[in-house]
């Protein structure tokens, strides 16, 4: 267990040592669990030319990187019904999984997620609370320090400042204040981002205010298969993980495969390899730079797309190897120009891989503005197709 | 005299809350000993309506009436009489309705009174119930008590010589300390705010242990990561401090609520100040408290100051036990420098929480005999007499000795020889824990997350690199 565990978060610019991408994660259960491995996503695997339509809602995932190694044909669903399966999985597999959040419960969640689970567990175990963020994150941090392993549902990300005291003054560090006695093993979770006209304080990319806590992981979800395993993996981590989703993604379908399976937190995804530059992105943008991909192949070039999934730490391994392949960069992110998560990844890559660019990192973000409700407004501040193909061909003159 | 009033009064209302209260789950047992002396009147209607003729709000609401629909049969002033046509629907019930604009006084004609069971002689008032206890047990309160006292002192002292680069003192909340410790049990999760170490020296925690956590050697528990008086321990059931206020208060719902899963034969306690409860969470914590019907006491310890702050400016209800009811909680007012007053609300709380699974709102009066903290000199914004007042002749520890040597349990021989072996015990624990190393510089870097990852590693790295090159920037007790 331990050699795993140390690989997980992988050292930086390692040789292309083992990657534990069939290792389980760095929690000893009692149960085994067997990742399809080759659906993992390593090259040659993944959708190459397999681009999605313009409108990110109703899209099909990429398929041949999910169901790539599923034995049994695998089933389809919308990611929302993933993050919802891999709840279910782990509140049956461990009984201290429990689920909070406001309309959580009978109501099924505002995004749906948890719909039926109050049904099957009862309404103890999946917990409608009064609407106090702070509180009921609180209460997920206490519960968490004696056994229980909280879900907690911020109906939307951005109601989760609210929670930011309970969020870094304990929850980050509790285990640490208290020479590791206690432990948090909580999930926070929520659709965050930009959605279609759902004004400023729903369109929060928390992401950017919570990557300094210590004592926290970030992990964002882009697709069914990842969202399912990331949500298991995160639920079975003994550290508090935020888990990011994003409002326009919960009904994107694919085909997940039938067996069981989780994703490493700390691990990102290779979407498109490549060879010409490398284009670092997460959730929603994913989208959007695989459209772009569409345009750029067309025109010759080769981009090599990386879904970076793990926002706190930073897969600096698999990052590594495709600057080091690539020697240009761009990074295409949801946050704000100032203090994203776009801003933490480019100081990462200075201070690892100077030696390996060619190229100046270029990072397209949202404005440092608060996102208006007009569509036209909102479109106009959410990093889109054009300015990727642009920014890309700049990059590689 | 009071004494006797209250006496009697506490007889009259109990004998009204006995034909009211239907008994635990409404099976009309005979009246517990915990509604006595403490019946809230509720504050409805026109003020001039005999607030005493009502009975326990709570026990309507058991019965699923409103407290207001359930007021029918008394009489109001108006002379309206309310009836089925004359209530409204609504959701959260019906209400009987009145044509008369009647707004709820922002304050009841009589504060809610205080239960209390010594007076300042260490006699027990006439007509006094309270949770009887052994004499062992009762030896064991007072020693503790006093244990806390000189731990008190002798680490406020240490701070003033620079040893220890904080402290603050637990002074005239002794008894709140040690008597609500003494009547839980160990299963109980104990979520302190800061100013009740006594609860964690009951339990155990060695004076070596204190005095570890203050040095931050490399024996404290926290492994030198927190302030002094930030104790924290998993094995005697109590969380680790936190400095913010109240933050402790939704945790012990989610305490609570595992206890509830786990179906345990316990509760969870939190602690807080009369400042503490002007923190959103401790609203949002007796909510949910009360919505989840989670067991859970929260202990309020009305000291009259939040550093500087005295509650004339910090809330403008009647204390904090009046709150309760604003939740659905039932609450208790209580003398906090009485330990047996103490020790009985709290072992009543205690089994309505856990035979009931609700919470129950304990308001503790004291005083905060001590400075804030030792980053604080309360003389500047309280006369020196008022504080000495509350020092000697208001002082927990000696009324409740004047108890226990009323019984013939304690003798001042005895007393001597505790005081001088505790502050023996303290200078030794004090000295060993000054001259224990610190934990080593790897100790920065671990329980950060479950496994060290590896940017911290890496961050370890660089630190221990400088610290080899340039030894005399660093301290030398620090392992590397």
């Amino acid at each position: 267990m331990a050699a795993a565990a140390s690989s997980a978060l992988h050292a930086v610019g390692a040789v292309a040592s083992a990657k534990p991408r069939s290792a389980a994660p760095a929690v000893a259960r009692r149960r085994s669990v067997r990742v399809a491995a080759a659906a993992k996503g390593g090259p040659g695997s993944s959708g190459r030319g397999r681009l999605v339509t313009r409108s990110a809602v109703a899209a099909k995932a990429d398929e041949a990187a999910a169901a790539a190694g599923s034995k049994s044909g695998g089933h389809e669903l919308l990611m929302f019904e993933a993050l919802r399966e891999a709840l279910i999985e782990e509140m049956n597999l461990d009984p201290t999984v429990c689920v909070m959040g406001e309309d959580v419960g009978h109501y099924g969640g505002s995004y749906k997620v948890t719909k039926g689970l109050a049904e099957m567990f009862g309404d103890l175990r999946v917990l409608d609370t009064p609407i106090a963020e702070n509180s009921f994150t609180g209460m997920g941090v206490g519960a968490a320090m004696k056994g229980l392993r909280p879900v907690v549902e911020g109906m939307n990300m951005g109601f989760l400042l609210l929670a930011y005291n309970q969020i870094s003054n304990n929850c980050g560090m509790l285990h640490y204040t208290s020479g590791g006695q206690f432990k948090i093993p909580i999930v926070i979770r929520g659709p965050g981002g930009v959605g279609r006209q759902l004004g400023a304080e729903h369109s929060q990319r928390l992401e950017s205010y919570f990557q300094s806590i210590p004592g926290l992981q970030m992990v964002a979800c882009s697709t069914p298969y990842n969202a399912k395993g990331l949500m298991k993996a995160a639920i079975r981590s003994e550290n508090p993980v935020v888990l990011f989703e994003h409002v326009l993604l919960y009904n994107l379908k694919e085909k997940i495969p039938d067996e069981e399976y989780i994703c490493c937190l700390e691990e990102a995804e290779m979407v498109r390899p490549g060879e010409h530059v490398t284009i670092l992105t997460y959730s929603r943008m994913r989208y959007h730079v695989m459209q772009a991909a569409k345009t750029l192949v067309n025109k010759g070039y080769d981009p090599e797309v990386i879904d970076i999934r793990s926002l706190k730490p930073f897969d600096l391994h698999t990052i590594g190897n495709s600057i080091k392949k690539t020697h240009r960069v761009l990074i295409v992110e949801e946050c704000m120009r100032t203090g994203g998560i776009g801003a933490s990844l480019r100081s990462a890559i200075i201070d690892n891989f100077w030696d390996y660019l060619d190229a100046p990192i270029m990072c397209l973000s949202s404005q440092d503005v608060p996102t208006p409700y007009a569509a036209t407004l909102e479109d106009a501040t959410v990093v889109q197709p054009a300015q990727i193909v642009a920014a890309v061909e700049q990059i590689c003159q | 005299m009071a004494a006797l009033w209250l006496a009697r009064a506490s007889s009259q209302l109990a004998r009204r809350a006995a034909r009211r209260l239907p008994g635990r789950h409404g099976s009309g047992e005979p009246t517990s000993p915990w509604f006595l002396g403490a019946v809230p009147p509720p504050a409805l209607g026109s003020p001039a309506v005999e607030t005493s003729r009502r009975g326990f709000c709570s026990v309507r609401r058991f019965a699923g009436e409103s407290s207001a629909a359930a007021a029918v049969d008394e009489e109001p002033e108006n002379g309206f009489v309310a009836s089925d046509q004359q209530a409204v629907d609504f959701p959260g019930g019906k209400v009987s309705f009145v044509a008369e604009m009647n707004f709820l006084p922002d304050s009841m004609k009589e504060r809610i009174n205080c239960y209390l069971v010594l007076d300042d002689d260490g006699r027990t008032i006439s007509g006094s119930r309270f949770q009887e206890v052994s004499k062992e047990l009762a030896l064991k309160m007072y020693s503790e008590m006093v244990t806390l006292q000189i731990m008190d002192t002798i680490f406020y002292e240490a701070q003033r010589q620079g040893r220890i680069s904080f402290y603050l003192t637990s002074n005239g909340e002794e008894a709140i300390n040690i008597a609500s410790a003494a009547a839980l049990s160990m299963d109980d999760i104990v979520l302190p705010q800061y100013r009740e170490p006594g609860v964690l020296l009951w339990r155990g925690f060695t004076l070596q242990e204190f005095a570890n956590q203050c040095f931050g050697n490399k024996l404290d528990y926290g492994k030198g990561r927190q302030m002094p008086i930030h104790y924290g321990s998993n094995r005697l059931n109590y969380f680790t401090v936190s400095s913010p206020i109240a933050t402790q208060l939704p945790h012990a719902v989610g305490a609570a609520y595992s206890l509830k899963m786990n179906k345990k034969d316990a509760c969870a306690i939190t602690y807080f100040g009369d400042g503490g409860t002007s923190e959103g969470d401790f609203h949002a914590a007796l909510n949910f408290a009360a919505v989840m019907e989670a067991p859970v006491i929260f202990f309020c310890r009305n000291n009259g100051w939040a550093i500087s702050t005295p509650t004339t400016e910090q809330f403008r209800s009647d204390g904090v036990v009046i709150r309760g009811q604003a939740y659905g909680i039932r609450g208790i007012r209580v003398d906090g420098n009485d330990a047996l007053a103490v020790y009985s609300a709290v072992h009543a709380a205690r089994e309505m929480a856990i035979t009931e699974g609700r919470p129950i709102l304990v308001e503790a009066l004291t005083y905060r005999v001590g400075h804030h903290s030792t980053s604080d000199d309360s003389t500047k914004y309280r006369p020196v007499d008022e504080i000495e007042h509350w020092r000697t002749a208001r002082d927990p520890i000696s009324r409740y000795r004047k108890w226990v040597q009323g019984n013939d349990w304690w003798s001042d021989a005895e007393e001597s020889e505790l005081r001088s072996r505790v502050r023996k015990e303290l200078l030794q624990a004090i000295q060993v824990a000054e001259r224990m190393p610190k934990p080593p510089v790897t100790e920065l870097f671990t329980d950060v997350y479950d496994k060290i990852p590896s940017n911290l590693r890496e961050q370890e790295q660089l630190l221990r690199d400088t610290i080899m090159k340039h030894p005399v920037d660093y301290p030398t007790d620090v392992p590397v």
